[in-house]
């Protein structure tokens, strides 16, 4: 195991976060001080309460999960993109590193970013609702898990893409619907019965509904559906990796 | 001298079909400079990066340092360094982190003063803190030699160092590579620079359509291939070559104003005393003679030539 690689890999990752620290932290508290606004205050003044919960607190792990996502996915598929796209991916492909310790340094890198940014948003929300943890290590322990298992698609996206549009394509047009549609915004309790039965085809239900719970204790579906969910999605993205690595698919020719 | 690598059998085809090295071998002493020649396309670049482990081999077995690069893949390529022939590089990191990331990822610890000593070795030390975009083309050769040499590598890859570089920074790089021979360093580069091959290496194998054609000692090479040419220039012109002269096969130009006689300078005898005897009983009259050593270039010209 060359851990120094891995570490080599994510320092050099993580500066470029920090090197770009102020759009890191102002865009994400600046856009969920506008979902705070657009949602919680002009809907939430109709909605009131879901589930016993007013619709402000409600809505705050969905956000975090929102963020957490497109974060995860979008920084980890850049992160090993970008040196495809500028060359320096020899590199990587000559040094003493195996495959899985590329991708543990690219992951760890962009799950921690995503993860730093869903810890700033729920530090947000606490100026502008009431929001009590129920159950706080169930809940870091879904936030990691989401953070890494987002990351490792965004990964596997980034060593399919072949061009920047593509890059952007599956975020845009898979993951950012799955999430809108996932219940962020909403209880799925509240949609008609048949769009209830449909909405348990998008895994990203079981991954909000399972945060959600460690915050209120409420959930759409049960806690261990969830867990089971985002242990099937971990495993699926491993073992895709795993596949590219024993293939050499897209980068060793 | 021992090899520190090895190449057998290397046979290396890609997806669509296309035979990008034919069963190579080839043994790269310790401590050696060896320069691979050959026309674009020849497999120069596909033999580097199937050594390095950017492309796998189709078959055959290649060691370093008496490593697999299979099998033994980290302990193999801790020993190797590779300039690519692009200048692939992060362009908003600084100088010095960029080749600090290289040593790090070939598994080295953290040595801020080793990372410093590579750059002042390379002339970059004052550029350290500058931002790759900044660096002008030159530098950034540089830059990428430096990343190469960051983990303290046995074999140096320079994958044509002097593509598209002027003359003047070609000859500071051939510095640089002996400057790195003299630390002990193994160094393979590709060229279809003949001249750069002539001046820096110590031993030349000649790659063409995916295989060598010949490994040898530049010296040796030169002077086994070389041969010579003896231009003699006539007063008059002549229309056809005396009979007495035929044995000589000496091509005539076409104006009949001079004719060439070609020697081997390693033949015992040249034949040129009798030949210059036998044209004045043959009563042509000399007004110049001019003799021309056959370059690398000539030899390689023919050599590809032969294989086409």
């Amino acid at each position: 195991m060359n851990l120094n690689a891995v570490w080599t890999i994510y320092i050099f990752e993580m500066r470029r976060f920090f090197r770009t620290m102020t759009q890191s932290i102002v865009s994400p508290v600046l856009s969920t001080s506008l979902y705070f606004v657009v949602f919680g205050t002009a809907i939430g003044s109709r909605i009131q309460e879901v589930e016993g919960t007013s619709y402000g607190a409600f809505i705050v792990p969905g956000l975090i999960m929102l963020t957490v996502m497109t974060q995860a996915t979008s920084n980890a598929s850049f992160g090993i993109y970008f040196p495809k796209f500028i060359g320096t991916i020899y590199e990587l492909l000559s040094a003493p590193i195996s495959f899985l310790e590329v991708v543990a340094g690219y992951v760890g890198a962009a799950a921690t970013k995503a993860m730093f940014i869903g810890l700033i948003i729920l530090i947000t929300s606490f100026f502008f609702v009431d929001i009590s943890i129920a159950h706080p290590i169930a809940m870091m322990a879904f936030l990691t898990l989401t953070c890494i298992s987002f990351a490792l698609m965004g990964f596997i996206i980034g060593i399919w893409a072949g061009n920047f549009e593509q890059l952007q394509l599956i975020p845009l047009l898979v993951i950012t619907p799955l999430v809108f549609l996932g219940g962020s915004f909403y209880s799925i309790s509240m949609l008609p019965p048949i769009w209830q039965s449909i909405t348990l085809f998008n895994p990203v239900v079981y991954l909000i509904s399972g945060f959600r719970w460690s915050f209120f204790g409420t959930a759409d579906v049960s806690i261990g559906l969830s867990l089971f969910a985002i242990a099937l999605f971990t495993g699926g993205c491993l073992a895709f990796i795993w596949w590219i690595f024993k293939t050499g698919w897209r980068i060793r020719q | 001298m021992p090899a520190i690598v090895s190449v057998q059998n290397l046979r290396k085809a890609y997806a669509g079909g296309f035979e990008a090295l034919k069963s190579v071998n080839l043994e790269i002493e310790d401590g050696e400079i060896l320069a691979l020649l050959g026309p674009n396309g020849a497999g120069k670049t596909t033999l580097i990066s199937t050594i390095c482990g950017i492309a796998v081999p189709t078959s055959g077995s290649i060691t370093v340092g008496g490593h697999d690069t299979q099998a033994d893949f980290r302990a193999a390529r801790k020993l190797i360094g590779l300039v690519p022939q692009e200048i692939n590089l992060e362009p908003f990191e600084t100088v010095f982190n960029t080749v600090s990331f290289s040593r790090g990822l070939f598994g080295k610890p953290r040595d801020d003063a080793k990372v410093e000593a590579i750059l002042k070795q390379l002339s970059l030390h004052d550029k350290k803190d500058s931002k790759i975009m900044m660096l002008s083309g030159g530098m950034k050769r540089r830059v990428l030699i430096a990343k190469a040499l960051a983990h303290e590598p046995k074999v140096l890859f320079l994958d044509e160092p002097t593509a598209g570089v002027d003359v003047e920074l070609r000859k500071d790089m051939w510095d640089v590579v002996a400057d790195l021979k003299s630390s002990g360093v193994t160094i393979i580069l590709t060229t279809h620079y003949i001249e750069e091959a002539e001046a820096i290496a110590d031993r030349i194998g000649v790659i063409s359509k995916g295989e060598i054609l010949l490994v040898q000692d530049k010296a040796s090479l030169m002077a086994q291939m070389g041969r010579k040419q003896l231009q003699i220039e006539l007063t008059q012109a002549v229309d056809d070559i005396p009979g007495s002269l035929k044995t000589y096969a000496l091509e005539r130009a076409e104006d009949g104003l001079s004719l060439t006689y070609s020697y081997d300078t390693t033949g015992e005898r040249t034949g040129i005393t009798t030949l210059l005897n036998d044209l004045q009983k043959a009563g042509l009259h000399m007004k110049d003679l001019q003799t021309r050593q056959s370059s690398l270039e000539d030899i390689f010209v023919d050599l590809v030539k032969e294989t086409a």
